[in-house]
């Protein structure tokens, strides 16, 4: 389009100096608030040359932590996944009693500080515990290992995808199942081939969000972790420890390896988005018509 | 298939939406259910499908009670008020959805012939792989009536199907519909709110209100005889005047009309605003113009009888009358009742 002549005054909030302002404002604050602190971290972790990096990143008790981290994500965010699906779709689709209450539920770990979260576990699955002692009877470590750092994390977590796909659904109603069900079609293959494919954007979104959530999740962890080197430490945790060793280059390079999974996740989403766009030009949504008179 | 609803109910929470409906359906007949939004026209539809559960009362599907068969076994065809067209699917799939999913078995180029086929039926031949979202308003309607049609119901639903559309479609789309109807044969129960709809289209009109039926019957029936001022109100535009009955004769201060089946006493007159016609002079009952709207095939005349009551009538676009004008007005035809 060509230059407008400056004929017209500009529409609301159209005019030069105040997009400019905007636009420096927003730049701006990015780059202090998230360039600049993501940028340092690189500068630091590599502060004392890639041999050190490196050094310090295959010690066996980094490597465990990002192990241990890998291994959480991987329980954690396929059931919350699993769960948020289900949750959003019984809000969504029936009624029943108590629904407001369910949901008020499911966003309460929103709310409540995580290390809130991490007592609770320790109260409830810890040797003093309500659970504690049959676990133990069972010879089943619940705290100060895997299970208890999955399910702290998961508690952190449970909102993630429900609260990205319950506003969604809630918009697309239920007109959509009534039909497949009208037409025949069984409840699972409802879901599977008119609901999903109408809600993969925004599920795909919230396991991202939950993903980096788990992987980044510090409170509630490092109360149920212990905090054991090499064994219950995961990588936020150990990320604290090597600070607080006076090991700032260590905690840099760890950081630089969190945020690194950060980022392979949100590449992962950005080439499935692509595949899925790619692949078939489906619009996901029904968009603004093109008016076309019939007969 | 013969449907036939044995006295059904349903409540939500504390709203009783349905109460008490019994009604025939014959098999390949066209039956509008008409009634004023809240009137339960919708959740009656809902019952018949399977979408609701029936409270109260018994669904028969020819001599089977279909009261508790699930929907997706119930053998309906169900048009959505939206058409609930799946976006992600193009025109082709969404039409063969129903026949994917079903448990008989189809093979993948019966399918591709079923759907080449009910394109043609509705007139749609070519888009096959459009999107929803890439059709017209009238278009979607009419995918939505082929994948309806699909698994080849035994009753096809269709709740206020040309509502969303703009009046020119809807007409084209009524008569269309009419025709695939004569064509099929298929027992047809549609939703409206559109009195000119119900009429145009269905062989049989049921109104209804606030969960009951009020009155049922071919258009000429609940047109040239309601039952009640409610169903005259809803036909269609109308005037009301008040009138005295006494030894079956009607006053309405100028005009008389037999009235022999009313007592004495109160009584309500319905007028059409073609059942008046106005002159100058003499004979009727006196009234001045208010306003004049001239229309392309009449004029339509805003006025007020001696005793306030409005009246709105149309009369041929050759009468010469406007504004402030004093006059009669004789009526033609009306339809009384007993005061409310």
């Amino acid at each position: 389009m060509s230059r407008q002549t400056h004929t017209k005054s500009p529409r609301v909030g159209d005019g030069a100096l105040f997009r400019r302002t905007l636009i420096a404002l927003t730049l701006i604050a990015g780059t202090v608030l998230v360039v600049a602190p993501l940028a340092i971290i690189a500068v630091q972790a590599f502060s004392r040359g890639f041999e050190y990096f490196a050094a310090t990143i295959t010690d066996s008790d980094t490597r465990h932590a990002i192990f241990l981290t890998v291994v959480t994500a991987l329980i954690a965010v396929p059931i919350n996944t699993i769960f948020g699906v289900a949750a959003a779709w019984a809000v969504t689709k029936f009624d029943f009693w108590g629904k407001r209450f369910l949901i008020v539920v499911i966003e309460i770990p929103f709310s409540i500080s995580p290390i809130v979260a991490g007592v609770a576990y320790l109260f409830v699955y810890g040797l003093q515990g309500i659970f504690g002692p049959m676990f133990q009877d069972a010879g089943i470590r619940v705290l100060f290992a895997l299970p208890g750092i999955v399910l702290a994390s998961m508690f952190v977590t449970a909102p993630f995808v429900a609260r990205e796909l319950i506003p969604l659904m809630q918009a697309q109603g239920r007109d959509l199942e009534e039909a497949a069900t009208s037409l025949g079609a069984s409840g699972f293959r409802t879901f599977w081939s008119v609901t999903l494919p109408n809600i993969k954007w925004a599920l795909l979104y919230g396991v991202v969000l939950c993903n980096a959530r788990v992987m980044g999740e510090f409170g509630a962890v490092s109360v149920v972790s212990g905090n054991i080197r090499g064994q219950t430490n995961t990588l936020p945790l150990h990320i604290e420890l090597l600070y607080h060793d006076y090991n700032t280059v260590g905690a840099f390079a760890a950081a630089f390896i969190l945020a690194g999974l950060a980022v392979v996740t949100i590449i992962a989403k950005v080439f499935l988005e692509r595949q899925g766009a790619g692949r078939r030009a489906r619009p996901t949504l029904a968009a603004p018509f093109v008016a076309e008179k019939t007969q | 298939m013969k449907i036939r609803l044995n006295d059904i109910a349903k409540t939500f929470d504390d709203f009783r939406a349905v109460r008490g409906v019994s009604l025939d359906i014959e098999s390949g007949e066209l039956v509008a259910l008409l009634g004023p939004s809240g009137s339960g026209k919708t959740t009656i539809l809902r019952m018949v499908a399977g979408l609701e559960y029936v409270d109260e009362g018994q669904i028969f599907f020819g001599d089977e009670d279909a009261t508790s068969i699930p929907v997706r076994e119930r053998g309906v065809g169900f048009v959505f008020q939206h058409y609930a067209l799946f976006p992600h699917m193009t025109v082709g799939e969404n039409i063969a959805f129903g026949m994917k999913v079903s448990k008989t078995k189809r093979t993948k180029a019966e399918i591709t012939a079923r759907v080449a086929e009910l394109l043609r039926l509705v007139q749609l031949e070519g888009l096959a792989d459009r999107f929803p979202s890439q059709i017209s308003g009238g278009q979607r309607q009419r995918v939505a009536l082929a994948r309806a049609l699909a698994v080849d119901p035994k009753v096809l639903l269709l709740d206020e199907p040309f509502g969303a559309l703009d009046a020119n479609v809807r007409r084209d789309l009524r008569r269309w519909l009419r025709e695939i109807h004569s064509e099929l044969g298929i027992t047809t129960l549609f939703v409206t709110h559109d009195q000119e709809e119900a009429l145009d289209l269905a062989d049989r009109v049921v109104i209804l209100d606030q969960g009951q039926i009020v009155q049922q019957g071919t258009p000429q029936e609940v047109t040239r005889n309601p039952d009640s001022a409610f169903v005259v109100r809803f036909l269609g535009d109308t005037n009301k005047l008040s009138a005295t009955v006494m030894g079956g004769t009607a006053d309405l201060g100028g005009a008389s009309l037999a009235a022999p089946a009313l007592p004495d006493g109160k009584a309500d007159a319905y007028l059409r605003p073609g059942d008046l016609s106005w002159s100058a002079t003499g004979g009727g009952i006196p009234a001045i113009v208010e306003r004049v709207i001239d229309r392309p095939g009449n004029r339509r005349i805003i006025a007020a009888t001696e005793r306030g009551e409005p009246l709105e009538f149309d009369v041929p676009p050759e009468i010469v009358v406007k504004a402030g004008d004093r006059g009669f007005v004789q009526i033609e035809r009306a339809q009384l009742f007993a005061a409310e």
